[in-house]
């Protein structure tokens, strides 16, 4: 990155306009009123299951666990014909190469965690080494962390630096990156580091790793998809979206298509460009488009749990 | 763009309609006049539709008062004021008020679907808004009654007797609550007409203010047309005339008063200016437009309606809102995705149509939102004019319809300057990141209300009322209750 380019980007991004987060939580509140029925639930609750990377990040995560969860992505519920199945598995990088084998002849794709997730704390070599070793086992996406350490002491353009290094070492892999807006605090450091992640080269940005509360608040994510929208408005290049950590029920997932829809448009309603990062939802969304069509809720004893 | 069936082109992902119940509700096929807590038909024997401006069917057949019928009301009022009313104690009063305000919150669900059905609001509005706000506003006032003493320290408060109040059409059930509320705590007895093309939410609270057994005379509703208004302001045992509606209406009303000793307050029109500055949050003043000029149809009268906006900005802010007026939902009421209702009345959609008219006429650029209207009903797309000067006649007249002038300015005298040239000063919005810029403001806009990064927000305890043209006195809060007590030393 030439100097005199970075550091016109850094007016763009510190010509961001203030957040106001009453603001915030009241058009937040009223995208909750939209009320999603019939077909238009129907097909929303297909967009979200088509959107899911279905996720484990654990210390306890064992072939075992991950080649099962594996199977579940690309058959969520085989008694029901004509259901989608989940964007992508989300997995530690030691995992990487398991995934792949399970997936094999699928077209689920693989997301891997990289960059000494969920704290970040650790050198540019190591994060380099830990997203060489997802690509290298075969991950199709990569979701860093950003130093929020560095953000918090104002070192942006150490920050940004970093993103730009991983990006290139991704190669062809897409790159989400992961803000963990439940450590930035304020709206507007949320706005501030979408932009710099945004400039830097990311294909998506992520409120959360999970690992910390609060996650993907739909505050956050509206302020995320508003980044997006002008980022887009200046560039013409579509940025991804993926709120990750809390979405578990599928009203709250509909409520964040519904922003994606109004805020971004319907070109954004796409798992290319919108992801949730979830374990849980899944099942809740099954349950949904199945009561849809048979009128009534099934036991929860109907739906797997891997 | 308007509420279709899903479609399901590739991505398009439109809203399936949601239409609110109307099976619950009952509207009665004629109504009378209330007076006395009795259902009486008028002596006129006339009767005038109420329609729904969302179809322009018939919803029901209402009561129109003469001078005669007036004149029963105003006794049965004077009546309730001089042997129950002002006879019981204020925790008795209290005791009704809070009585009414509970009865109304139970039946909210179907003061909203008439409220919706008769007005043309949007559900999602006369649900969430107008019928919370009204509920809230007895609420507020009734814990008020016995302590009128601590209100106004160290000063005796006595009732002014009957009060007669007239309501606009834009907020028909909030209004009538505004002027109920206060006035009965503070110990008067009421004649209320709401307007002719919404009564219906005034009548139901009729029943419910039967139900809850609150002793007879005391809220009396008499429904009618201009005539009837005029001849309940002209009615010699009057006390005092509380009115919300035109600058034109309260000129002639406070002609009418002069010298007959009557009190008044008026809430009249405005032109209120929503100042964006450069170090605004944009994205939430964004919202804050919307919400000021396209709220309820843009009926309201504290409306922002007349948009500055700093000069370096104005490019991107107007690009961002036309954005965000492309995912307004315009169509019928009912259904609770609608962002947009219908026109109140096809009077008032003429009224629009000229203006807009006007702002084509004299070379301002106009934007409205893309998609086809109803076929039925009184619709109007929301619509903003740019290269508005404030010599244009667009942004000097109240259009009370979704229509946004917008003008730009350089710096803050300039802008306060433009800001309280018009001869009304109801109500201001003033968008920046700075405290002491919107002190600075504030302390200068002569309007009666100014909002600091948001608009149209309203709670019972806080005081509402207009500079110049937009009237005088002021409804709730403390000061609410002041407009209806005379105040001895």
């Amino acid at each position: 990155m030439l100097e005199s380019n970075q550091h016109s980007i850094f007016q763009t991004i510190n010509a961001a306009s203030p957040i106001d987060k009453v603001g915030v939580e009241e058009r937040v509140a009223r995208f909750q009123t939209r009320s999603i029925k019939d077909d238009a639930k129907a097909q929303g609750l297909k967009m979200v299951l088509s959107m899911i990377d279905l996720t484990t990040l654990e210390g306890k995560d064992t072939p075992g666990k991950v080649k099962q969860m594996c199977f579940k992505a690309h058959h969520l519920h085989d008694l029901h014909p004509n259901l989608p199945q989940v964007a992508a598995v989300c997995v530690y990088p030691s995992m990487v190469a398991i995934a792949k084998q399970a997936l094999k002849g699928t077209s689920v794709k693989i997301a891997s965690v990289a960059t000494a997730f969920p704290s970040g704390q650790s050198n540019l070599e190591i994060k380099l080494a830990d997203v060489k070793l997802a690509v290298d086992s075969g991950a199709d996406e990569i979701d860093m962390v950003i130093s929020r350490g560095k953000f918090l002491s104002g070192e942006y353009n150490f920050v940004f630096d970093e993103i730009a290094m991983i990006k290139e070492a991704c190669g062809v892999a897409r790159l989400k990156v992961i803000l963990e807006t439940g450590e930035l605090c304020t709206l507007d450091n949320v706005r501030k580091a979408s932009d710099i992640a945004m400039y830097a080269g990311a294909d998506f940005i992520k409120t959360s790793t999970g690992k910390i509360q609060p996650a993907a608040t739909m505050q956050v994510t509206y302020t995320m998809l508003l980044a997006i929208k002008d980022y887009f408005e200046a560039t013409g290049k579509m940025i991804g979206m993926k709120p990750a950590g809390g979405i578990s029920t599928s009203k709250l997932a509909l409520h964040n298509l519904v922003m994606v829809n109004e805020i971004l448009g319907p070109n954004w309603l796409h798992n290319k460009w919108f992801r949730f990062g979830a374990s849980s939802l899944a099942n809740d969304v099954l349950m949904q488009l199945l009561k849809l069509e048979s009128g009534s809720y099934q036991s929860p004893n109907y739906f797997t749990l891997d | 763009m308007e509420n279709k069936k899903n479609t399901s082109k590739d991505h398009q992902w439109l809203y399936s309609p949601s239409l609110e119940s109307t099976s619950h509700i009952e509207i009665k096929d004629k109504y009378e006049l209330f007076i006395n807590n009795e259902w009486i038909a008028p002596t006129s024997n006339k009767y005038f539709d109420t329609i729904n401006p969302a179809d322009e069917k018939v919803l029901s057949k209402i009561a129109w008062a003469n001078a005669q019928d007036v004149d029963k009301a105003v006794k049965a009022a004077r009546k309730a004021y001089d042997e129950v009313w002002s006879k019981i104690s204020a925790g008795d009063r209290s005791k009704y008020i809070f009585r009414l305000a509970r009865m109304m919150q139970e039946k909210a669900r179907e003061l909203a679907v008439i409220e919706t059905l008769d007005a043309g609001k949007p559900i999602r509005e006369s649900r969430d808004i107008d019928v919370p706000l009204a509920c809230n506003h007895f609420f507020y006032y009734a814990g008020w009654a016995d302590k009128l003493d601590y209100a106004f320290p160290n000063q005796k408060t006595e009732s002014l007797g009957v009060v007669g109040q007239i309501i606009p059409w834009n907020f028909p059930l909030m209004m009538a609550a505004w002027k109920i509320a206060p006035a009965l705590v503070a110990g008067n007895t009421v004649v209320l007409k709401p307007a002719e093309t919404t009564s219906l939410t005034a009548l139901k609270l009729a029943e419910i203010i039967k139900e809850a057994g609150i002793p007879p005379g005391v809220i009396n509703i008499i429904t009618g047309h201009g005539d009837t208004g005029e001849a309940l302001v002209k009615h010699p045992d009057i006390n005092k005339i509380a009115f919300t509606g035109s600058t034109q209406v309260g000129k002639a009303i406070q002609k009418a008063l002069v010298g007959t000793g009557k009190r008044s307050t008026l809430e009249l029109g405005g032109k209120s200016a929503n100042i964006i500055f450069d170090d605004a949050p944009i994205d939430q003043a964004v919202e804050g437009i919307v919400n000021g000029i396209f709220f309820n149809q843009g009926h309201v009268c504290c409306a922002g309606s007349r948009l500055y906006v700093q000069e370096n900005i104005a490019e991107k802010l107007v690009e961002k809102l036309k954005q965000r007026m492309k995912s307004l939902i315009l169509g019928n009421p009912l259904d609770k995705n609608t962002d947009i209702g219908a026109i109140n009345s096809k009077e008032q959609l003429q009224t629009i149509e000229k203006y807009i008219q006007i702002g084509i006429q004299e070379g301002s650029e106009i934007f409205q939102c893309e998609g086809a209207l109803p076929a039925n009903g009184f619709y109007c797309k929301p619509t903003i004019f740019t290269n508005v000067s404030q010599s244009s006649v667009l942004s000097q007249e109240e259009i009370f319809g979704p229509v946004l002038t917008i003008q730009t300015f350089r710096t803050i005298d300039e802008v306060i300057q433009k800001a309280n040239n018009s001869p009304y000063g109801l109500a201001a919005g003033v968008w920046t990141d700075k405290g002491s810029k919107i002190f600075n403001l504030t302390s200068k806009l002569k309007a009666g209300v100014v909002w600091a990064n948001t608009y149209n927000k309203f709670d019972p305890a806080s005081p509402f009322g207009g500079y110049k043209e937009s009237g005088f006195g002021r409804e709730g809060g403390m000061h609410g209750l002041g407009a209806y007590l005379k105040i001895i030393k």
